[in-house]
């Protein structure tokens, strides 16, 4: 196991194992740290300006789910025509529930319908970015963020820059 | 009795031989118009048919005969096979094979459903695609998606033998048919996202064991290419053709896939087909160790090669250092037509880069290069001056380089986007107007590359890309047309809404079918395109138009079933994200339109 995959994998359990999660958030004021956002429970989060330029997050989120999703989940997470919309599960589904899914992947086989979404845990071009696609998917389910490429971002803070290279490799 | 043994043993001999009379069979069948029996019709991959009961009057009178629910909701690519009074129907993921009686309106004689792991599903790329089984010898050949040949006895869905092509934990899967030649089944390929060594393979007709394999990439010994006897452009490879082309073992995770229609010259015992992109995506992860583009053979390639020894005897790439994923797989149409005058042998070939290809199929060398589509803009074209250091290679246009802009930098307005100016879609060719018709994609990009990494079985792209349809052109993203490729000029070109995902078919009644997403069958005048007769079946149509006779009728069938890569982007509608929002009311998206479900729908006339 790589340390970049260790290490999201600790986050992941980390996360699952905190008596936060689940839990609705007390406050929904949220807060940035290093041009990352959080909610007051730990749920990563997008911002977006009323001119439209979102954090480095949610941009990243929308390239890594169109190189590693979107030949599954179709364009801007409208889903294609043989896997859900993620707009739409991410408007029920939790961010723990996003992470389990996303890392041990999930199998559907009825008489009518066979589907197999796989387990992308030791895939770092998603295990080192997941929090980047969830909150790109939950600005998109949330409607606070148009179909398409995001317009405007702001640029690459150097903690996300350390972050892919201490994960990536 | 020495002498009866003896009789014994060439009496064996002489059976053993006839395995070898099975290319033979397959062409005496495929002889025959009433019947279907490859994917392509025939060798030559022409798809057309001389049966011509349905002509250009009548066609408009088309009623549907039957109709069959294939039981499966997945994208349904590849068409029926007719063979005697039984037709054959596959479908995608999970890979069921019906035997239909056409005595008795399709009644079900044998049913074939393999057991598969569903593992498999998300390591296939846009979708568990299958482009159906061929015939040869009384021998149902399925390949499939978890990459498991089987041999199943025409009569009775028995099976023959099985042989197992790849490994889908690698991402090594199936969605192309098999070519039977000879005593051989030829197989190729799918994951050239997932990193895989492209490689198409031979197996024993009758036992399933694996007599050859040739890779796309890597060593001489491997790849089956002569350093001296192998030509590209008139000239030998030479040594390491395919290593020196590589910054060190990259080819290892290479790409090149194989999973495109193949066709097969009985002249020459050539087989002809094409190698998909090199992976990653991200081209700045692919350049030389100095830095520079790096052509990455045999990656993008058509490829001729024996089909006794899998040994290449040409091979041209057509785009060298891939940037845009312009994978090569198309079909290679092989007709004999007039090129600058004379009598050619020729091969055609419309690959997903947006050029028509036009090469003489038994030298490999290129006649003719030509967009056919006009609003392709990544090159200016295709030098064919012999004495250019240059020669027979794209010329790309700097603006709509993905390597030049460079990594995390976005790309905008490049045509045709990732999905080609045709994708698999096999085009057809008629020899009473000498006109080949295609079925084709009217859609550009914008396109990011950025740093991947690779684990083996995940998805190895490095590009995030954006689709749209051809600015400044009629707003739908597909256009039907006639290509002429002896000049490779377009003889005519009928739009469409959507992308004709559809493969053609035209017919000695002077007709050329095809299908849309939206799931018309239409029938045109191979003359103008005028169209004249459409009807709406059940589902997107992504499968191939095939024809028959049976009863002293001819009939028309089409299996209708959205999906694909089509199932994906164009399912929710594409957007223009330089356009904003406003593009997105204007361009509604395909789900408005049809929804899944695979069924056949059989048409003849009244």
């Amino acid at each position: 196991m790589r340390p970049g995959i260790a290490l999201a994998c600790a986050a992941m359990l980390a996360l699952l194992s905190s008596p936060q999660t689940g839990a609705e958030p007390a406050k929904t004021e949220k807060t940035e740290k290093d041009g990352k956002w959080e909610l007051p429970d730990g749920t990563p989060t997008y911002n977006i300006t009323a001119d439209g330029t979102v954090d480095w997050y949610t941009f990243s989120g929308f390239r890594r789910y169109h190189s590693e999703c979107h030949t599954c989940h179709g364009p801007d997470g409208e889903g294609s025509s043989y896997a859900p919309g993620l707009i739409q599960s991410l408007k029920n589904l939790t961010y723990p529930e996003f992470m389990l899914i996303v890392a041990t992947g999930r199998e559907v086989v009825r008489a009518d319908k066979q589907s197999s979404m796989p387990a992308l845990g030791n895939n770092r071009n998603v295990s080192c970015y997941i929090e980047d696609i969830y909150v790109y998917l939950k600005a998109r389910a949330d409607g606070a963020l148009p179909r398409g490429r995001p317009a405007k971002r702001i640029e690459k803070p150097e903690a996300a820059d350390k972050h892919e290279k201490a994960c990536f490799g | 009795m020495r002498r009866h043994a003896l009789t014994s043993a060439s009496l064996a001999l002489f059976a053993f031989a006839t395995p070898a009379m099975a290319n033979p069979d397959v062409i005496q069948q495929a002889a025959k118009p009433e019947q279907w029996v490859l994917q392509t019709g025939d060798y030559s991959n022409q798809r057309y048919s001389k049966l011509s009961q349905i002509n250009r009057d009548n066609v408009k009178n088309l009623k549907v005969a039957w109709t069959f629910s294939t039981g499966v909701l997945r994208g349904h690519e590849g068409s029926p096979l007719v063979i005697g009074d039984v037709m054959y129907v596959h479908t995608p993921f999970p890979n069921i094979v019906y035997a239909l009686d056409l005595k008795e309106d399709g009644k079900i004689l044998w049913k074939y459903e393999p057991k598969q792991d569903p593992s498999v599903i998300p390591v296939m790329c846009c979708d568990t695609v299958y482009r159906g089984v061929a015939y040869a010898d009384n021998t149902i050949y399925l390949h499939q998606a978890d990459t498991t040949l089987v041999a199943l006895d025409a009569k009775t869905g028995k099976e023959k033998w099985k042989a197992v092509n790849g490994d889908p934990k690698k991402g090594e899967t199936n969605t192309a048919t098999v070519l039977p030649v000879k005593d051989k089944i030829i197989v190729g390929i799918s994951g050239a996202e997932f990193g895989v060594r492209g490689s198409v393979t031979a197996y024993d007709a009758k036992t399933g064991n694996r007599l050859w394999r040739a890779y796309s990439l890597g060593p001489d010994n491997e790849t089956l290419f002569d350093p001296e006897k192998t030509t590209s452009l008139g000239k030998p490879v030479g040594k390491d053709s395919s290593l020196k082309t590589w910054n060190g073992e990259q080819w290892k995770i290479g790409g090149g896939s194989t999973w495109g229609w193949y066709s097969y010259d009985p002249e020459t015992n050539l087989f002809f087909y094409g190698t998909g992109n090199p992976s990653t995506w991200n081209p700045v992860q692919r350049a030389g160790p100095d830095g520079k583009p790096i052509d990455q053979k045999w990656t993008m390639s058509i490829i001729a090669r024996d089909a006794d020894t899998g040994v290449a005897k040409w091979a041209y790439q057509m785009t060298p250092f891939d940037e845009w994923d312009f994978d090569g797989i198309n079909e290679m149409i092989l007709a004999d037509i007039n090129v600058g005058g004379q009598q050619r042998k020729a091969l055609v070939h419309f690959d997903r880069n947006g050029l028509g290809y036009t090469l003489d199929r038994v030298t490999g060398e290129l006649l003719v290069a030509g967009k056919y589509d006009p609003k392709v803009n990544w090159t200016t074209g295709v030098v064919m001056d012999k004495n250019s250091p240059q020669y027979g290679r794209p010329q790309v246009v700097k603006e709509y380089s993905t390597f030049q802009t460079g990594q995390d930098k976005n790309t905008k307005g490049v045509c045709p986007a990732a999905l080609g100016s045709k994708d698999q879609q096999p085009a057809t060719f008629s020899p009473r107007t000498g006109l080949f018709y295609v079925p084709t994609n009217h859609v550009c990009m914008d396109y990011e590359p950025f740093k991947v990494s690779y684990t083996a079985g995940q998805p190895y792209v490095g590009a995030t890309l954006s689709m749209f349809p051809a600015p400044g052109s009629h707003g739908g993203m597909g256009n039907f047309i006639a290509w002429d490729a002896g000049t490779g000029k377009i003889a005519w070109s009928k739009p469409e809404k959507f992308s004709v995902w559809s493969g053609a078919l035209a017919t000695a009644g002077g007709i050329v079918f095809y299908g849309t997403l939206e799931g018309y069958i239409k029938a045109v005048d191979e003359k103008d395109g005028t169209e004249l007769f459409k009807f709406k079946t059940p589902s997107g149509i992504i499968g191939n138009v095939m024809t028959y006779s049976h009863g002293g009728k001819q009939y028309i069938a089409v299996l209708s079933g959205v999906g694909g890569w089509a199932g994906i982007g164009l399912a929710a509608g594409l957007t223009n994200p330089t356009d904003g929002l406003g593009a997105v009311g204007g361009y509604a998206g395909l789900r408005d339109y049809t929804a899944l479900g695979g069924t056949l729908t059989v048409f003849t006339l009244p």
